[in-house]
């Protein structure tokens, strides 16, 4: 909403400057965006008679003037216009000068002849024909103002306003309105808040609306009330200069005298009006209605538009004239020889209106009024101004009477003042007629202890709302903080909290960067990570409204957001990369129309010393630290998105906990991956449950442990983790830890064999090992391995 | 006697002098004084001596091989000293060099920010309640005072997952607000952090997904003041205790009275800058009196309780915070940008 100050003084006088105006407006609650002047950039350009011009010497268009600027001498400037002539009165740039857009003007030589300045056309200063009619574009501004050489053009042309953009909510569509921000002024400034009551000669011809109008609402649901008056024997032509000034300077382009009128009035009142040309109406009737199926109409910017039943027309005895609230139609638009008129000022329901705009995909000036709910009581006040106005100007001759359809009556509406609530609220203690005196400053009025709120404040209906405005008035900022008390309550972490936190320090301490990526992406992503077209991961909560098909879908699997930034990264010739994600996957939950939510540890890399062994390990210091204990990593060749002979499957006591291992090379295909890339996902809510409790304290040992290392030979295809088994289980109460130290396989081994070394830690707890309870041990292992693995000592 | 151990003594000790290494040192211990040594050679022959003489020469033996001993000593102290000077010289090392390369993970810019507010607000007695993001409409909007027909129901603003627009994503943390009073016993100080949703195209500016920290106090007494309060706490402990708010009224569905706190402009301090487009000012919080109506939705007297919220876009702060000028940079994790951190 931009606000013209000068029009706003109209209503209440506010001296004040620019910046106390906007500080002022934006702490009582009507936000300013921005605010400029409407002779802004233009800046030593003065009036100027032509007192004597001649054909330059050396141009065969170029034109020398003498001009009277209003200083000690004449000034010479040269001119390559053609519409110029002795006598006219021009906008002169002086030397030094300025215009829009930060043009400069000096002195200077145009082939050989001084030229002191420049004139100027209407481009030049920021205007076009529409704000002077009488004007041309490609030539000199003529001006047919009054004024004297040398006087400021800002003043001559009334380029001295002042602009303020203001943000306003969507509660206050009271505010779209120079009387609205004027009441919403004078409270803030404690200035007379002057309302202006239209008056309307009409034409005392026995001529009456009635006569040629009948009104008729369909859908009272939609359109609560509908409120006409006629103007016959119009004259379109361009509006007055003041209006419109005040028009281009609340943004909006001056058209003709009728248009000008319902702009001006809906800028004033803030209710959207609309002009009809009367004789474009059939049978003399408007009728309020849903469209009909199959109806259409070409709106006033020249579209052809399809019509639902759930749009709200206007229409004639036969036909769509306009779309109800959001644009009129061609069929009926205003012409230069339209000679008799309809105004329209109506009320529609906002979420209607809404809802057409957004479907027809056309938010006007007047639907983003109409959207956010406007006063039942506003449309007679503003068809009687836009009345008043058609008669200030001459622009034809007002019809006697008004058609005034209420279909749904509005309710007046009360609420309850309670003073002590809203100090409790506040935490403040003003008086109940402090309460009072704001509110009736805004236009409330009491009624006991009831306060009736203004018909244009359908945002007031609760004693909350009139404590904000009482505090707004009083002052957020001048409230003073308080703590509040009340019994010390225990903040803290969660112990899930603190267990992702955990997981997420330890990512990091082993060198992997944190990254977030969106929780909704592509079904394509199934595809490039090969997931069987009947996995169940396919099965995914499905977005209705997507922004595209690239985020359609709530992932079911956190790899392909990891893959994404993998392969980001390599795009980008980053030469290694290392990540973590705590992912959340949304999985359908089979009882619910919610999702089941779940969050992920996601590793993933690329590059450096990256490898198989070099995740594993970090995934297994990960789950130590964590408590996480008889973790069992077993291969699994049948994860279509691995390396079929490098993924493992990790479980703690059956429960499988995650998978990680190495990206298929056709997934990193997909993904335009060129080195091998490494990935684990870990199930947090599943790593959670199988958690060990907390460690007591074990006595450090007292004894000293025997080191023995054992080589064997086996099958090729005996998993380490078997062998060790074999190992843990014969080895007794003696064997304290079992490492792996080499695997070898070529010669001697024979193929299909290798060689595995394992070091052993043997340690009693009561004594000093025997050598003789140490060779037993290493017997029983060996023993054992022979039998379950046919593993002979190398 | 006394001759041959004079001589001895003169011959030894220069020699001792003259040793260059420890090796060479030890070699004359064992010659002079070892068991064979000659200075034990000359002592096995005391007992040639008269009487008198005897302890005489004793005597001086015994002074010499002290003498020896010591000088053997002082020429052992010496020479590792100065091998171990040569030692040292040898390993000097170019200290200049980096060390050995140790990655340290980085977080993430944005989780940075959010869980300093998260630390700060444990730190004010609050817990961190968390709640769905696939959430049901009730939640999101009815709930929270935001009916039928409000644009930000709109198919174009907000993401469903069924025809009828009952499930949704959340475009809000504020339905853990509505769970929280539904099921926990008041007091209550909470804040909720996380993802929301809005229906808006990735520029430098808008992500469909983003980040929020709300937070909700309710209990006997709770006031508009103390909203300020607490605010101006965050804001200090967030930006330093000098940084200045300013409170402006607005509109929230849930909220009345509604407000959003600008900050003093970090960069500026208020004079107005590029960062602050010239306005002192920062928005950062929007805040407000928990609707009387939402409270007693979730089965919370009003008459006895009021209550407070906040939410705070977590883009916007780390943005602010690190200078960052394009929100795609969050979302694209180029290690590059992510190691700046």
């Amino acid at each position: 909403m931009n606000l013209s100050r000068e029009w706003l003084n109209d209503y209440t006088k506010i001296d004040v400057s620019d910046k106390e105006f906007c500080d002022g407006m934006t702490m009582s609650g009507s936000k300013v965006e921005t605010v400029s002047n409407t002779g802004e950039g233009i800046d030593r350009v003065v009036a100027g008679k032509v007192t004597f011009m001649s054909p330059h010497p050396d141009s065969d268009h170029l034109w020398v003037c003498k001009i009277e600027a209003g200083l000690d001498r004449e000034l010479t400037i040269v001119t390559g216009a053609q519409n110029v002539s002795v006598g006219d009165m021009v906008p002169v740039a002086l030397d030094g000068s300025t215009l829009p857009g930060g043009k400069e003007i000096r002195t200077g030589k145009l082939r050989g002849v001084v030229s002191e300045g420049m004139l100027c056309s209407l481009g030049e200063l920021g205007l076009d024909n529409h704000d002077y009619p009488y004007a041309i574009e490609d030539g000199i501004f003529i001006m047919q103002e009054p004024c004297e050489p040398g006087d400021d053009i800002k003043k001559v042309l009334g380029l001295t306003d002042s602009v303020v953009e203001f943000e306003i909510t969507n509660n206050r569509p009271d505010c779209l309105s120079v009387i609205g921000l004027a009441r919403e002024a004078a409270a803030t400034f404690g200035t007379e808040f002057h309302i202006h009551e239209p008056e309307v000669e009409g034409c005392h011809d026995g001529d009456n609306i009635e006569k040629h109008l009948e009104v008729v609402i369909d859908d009272p649901e939609l359109c609560p009330r509908y409120t006409a008056r006629m103007v016959k024997n119009i004259k379109i032509e361009p509006s007055p200069a003041w209006l419109r000034r005040r028009l281009r300077a609340s943004g909006i382009r001056p058209i003709n005298n009728i248009v000008d009128i319902t702009n001006y009035v809906m800028q004033e009142y803030g209710q959207p009006m609309h002009a009809f040309d009367y004789s474009c109406l059939g049978g003399g009737k408007i009728v309020v209605r849903r469209a009909e199926a199959g109806e259409s109409l070409t709106t006033l910017d020249g579209t052809y538009r399809k019509l639902t039943p759930n749009m709200l027309v206007i229409a004639d005895a036969e036909k769509p004239v306009g779309l109800a609230g959001v644009m009129g139609g061609e069929n009926s638009e205003i012409v230069d020889d339209t000679k008799m008129i309809i105004f329209e000022s109506a009320n529609f329901n906002g979420t209607s209106i809404r809802k057409t705009a957004i479907a027809l995909g056309m938010r006007t000036d007047a639907s983003s009024k109409f959207e956010k709910g406007l006063d039942p009581e506003g449309t007679i006040p503003a068809v009687q101004r836009a009345c008043e106005l058609v008669e200030l100007l001459g622009a034809g001759e007002v019809l006697d009477g008004m058609i005034d359809v209420v279909a749904a009556p509005a309710q007046e509406k009360t609420v309850t003042l309670l003073p002590e609530r809203i100090n409790a609220l506040l935490g403040t203690s003003f008086t109940r007629e402090y309460m009072i005196s704001v509110l009736e400053k805004l236009g409330f009025t009491m009624r006991g202890d009831e306060v009736v709120v203004p018909s244009w404040r359908s945002d007031i209906e609760h004693y909350a709302d009139l404590a904000e405005e009482v505090a707004r008035f009083y002052g957020y900022d001048v409230i003073e903080p308080t703590m509040f008390r009340g019994e010390t309550a225990q903040g803290g972490w969660s112990e899930k909290q603190a267990f992702e936190n955990r997981l997420g320090s330890l990512c990091r301490a082993m060198g992997y960067n944190e990254i977030l990526t969106y929780s909704f992406g592509s079904p394509a992503a199934w595809d490039k990570i090969r997931l069987p077209q009947d996995s169940p991961l396919r099965n995914a909560l499905v977005i209705q409204n997507p922004l595209g098909e690239d985020r359609s879908v709530m992932r079911t699997t956190p790899m392909p957001s990891m893959l994404d930034v993998l392969s980001l990264n390599a795009a980008r010739r980053n030469p290694s990369a290392r990540f973590y994600e705590m992912a959340t996957v949304y999985r359908p939950k089979a009882d619910s129309r919610l999702a089941d939510e779940n969050i992920w540890l996601t590793m993933g890399e690329y590059g450096g010393d990256a490898d198989f062994f070099q995740l594993k390990g970090c995934v297994e210091a990960i789950l130590k630290d964590m408590r996480i204990e008889n973790v069992r990593y077993a291969a699994e060749h049948g994860d279509p998105s691995f390396h079929p002979g490098r993924c493992a499957v990790i479980t703690v006591g059956g429960r499988p906990i995650g998978v990680m291992g190495q990206v298929h090379p056709l997934v990193c295909d997909a993904y335009s991956l060129e080195s091998e890339a490494f990935y684990a996902q870990l199930d947090t809510a599943a790593l959670r449950a199988v958690q060990s409790p907390e460690k007591t304290f074990v006595p450090l040992p007292r004894y000293p442990a025997v080191s023995r290392d054992i080589a064997l030979v086996c099958a090729a295809d005996i998993p380490v983790a078997d062998l060790e088994d074999t190992i843990a289980a014969a080895g007794g109460q003696y064997l304290e830890s079992v490492v792996l130290f080499d695997v070898y396989t070529g010669a001697p081994i024979p193929a299909g064999f290798k060689s595995v070394a394992f070091s052993l830690t043997l340690r009693a707890a009561d004594q000093t090992l025997t050598e003789e309870h140490a060779a037993e041990t290493v017997n029983a292992i060996l023993a054992a391995l022979a039998d379950k693995h046919n593993a002979a000592i190398r | 006697m006394e001759q041959k151990l004079r001589q001895l003594r003169e011959e030894s000790l220069d020699a001792i002098r003259e040793a260059g290494a420890l090796d060479a040192l030890e070699a004359l211990r064992v010659k002079y004084l070892g068991k064979k040594g000659e200075l034990t050679a000359v002592l096995k022959q005391m007992g040639k001596l008269s009487a008198e003489e005897r302890p005489v020469m004793g005597q001086l033996a015994n002074q010499i091989r002290e003498e020896l001993t010591e000088a053997i000593e002082n020429g052992r102290k010496t020479l590792s000293e100065k091998a171990l000077e040569m030692r040292l010289a040898a390993e000097t090392t170019d200290v200049t060099m980096p060390g050995k390369a140790v990655q340290i993970g980085r977080r993430h810019p944005l989780n940075k920010v959010i869980n300093e507010a998260k630390e700060i607000f444990i730190g004010m007695g609050f817990t961190i309640a968390e709640g769905p993001e696939v959430e049901l409409s009730s939640y999101n909007f009815d709930r929270l005072n935001t009916e039928e027909g409000h644009p930000a129901r709109d198919r174009q603003d907000t993401f469903y997952f069924d025809d009828d627009d009952e499930v949704l994503l959340r475009t809000q943390t504020s339905p853990v607000q509505v769970h929280v009073m539904e099921t926990q016993p008041l007091p209550i100080r909470i804040i909720s952090p996380g993802r929301v949703y809005r229906k808006d195209e990735v520029d430098a500016t808008h992500s469909p997904m983003f980040h929020q920290i709300e937070g909700l106090v309710v209990d006997e007494g709770i006031t508009f003041a103390d909203l300020k309060g607490t605010l101006n706490e965050l804001v200090h402990r967030l930006y330093g205790p000098e940084t200045r708010t300013r409170f402006r009224p607005h509109h929230f569905p849930f909220t009345e009275p509604s407000c959003e706190v600008d900050v003093e402009c970090f960069e500026c301090r208020g004079r107005g800058c590029r960062v602050c487009k010239g306005e002192g000012w920062i928005e950062l919080l929007g805040a407000g009196m928990v609707h009387p109506k939402v409270l007693e939705g979730c089965g919370i007297d009003t008459e006895k309780y009021s209550g407070f919220a906040f939410g705070v876009g977590a883009e916007r702060m780390a943005m602010f915070r690190f200078g960052i000028n394009d929100l795609r940079l969050m979302f694209e994790n180029d290690t590059r940008f992510l190691e700046q951190f």
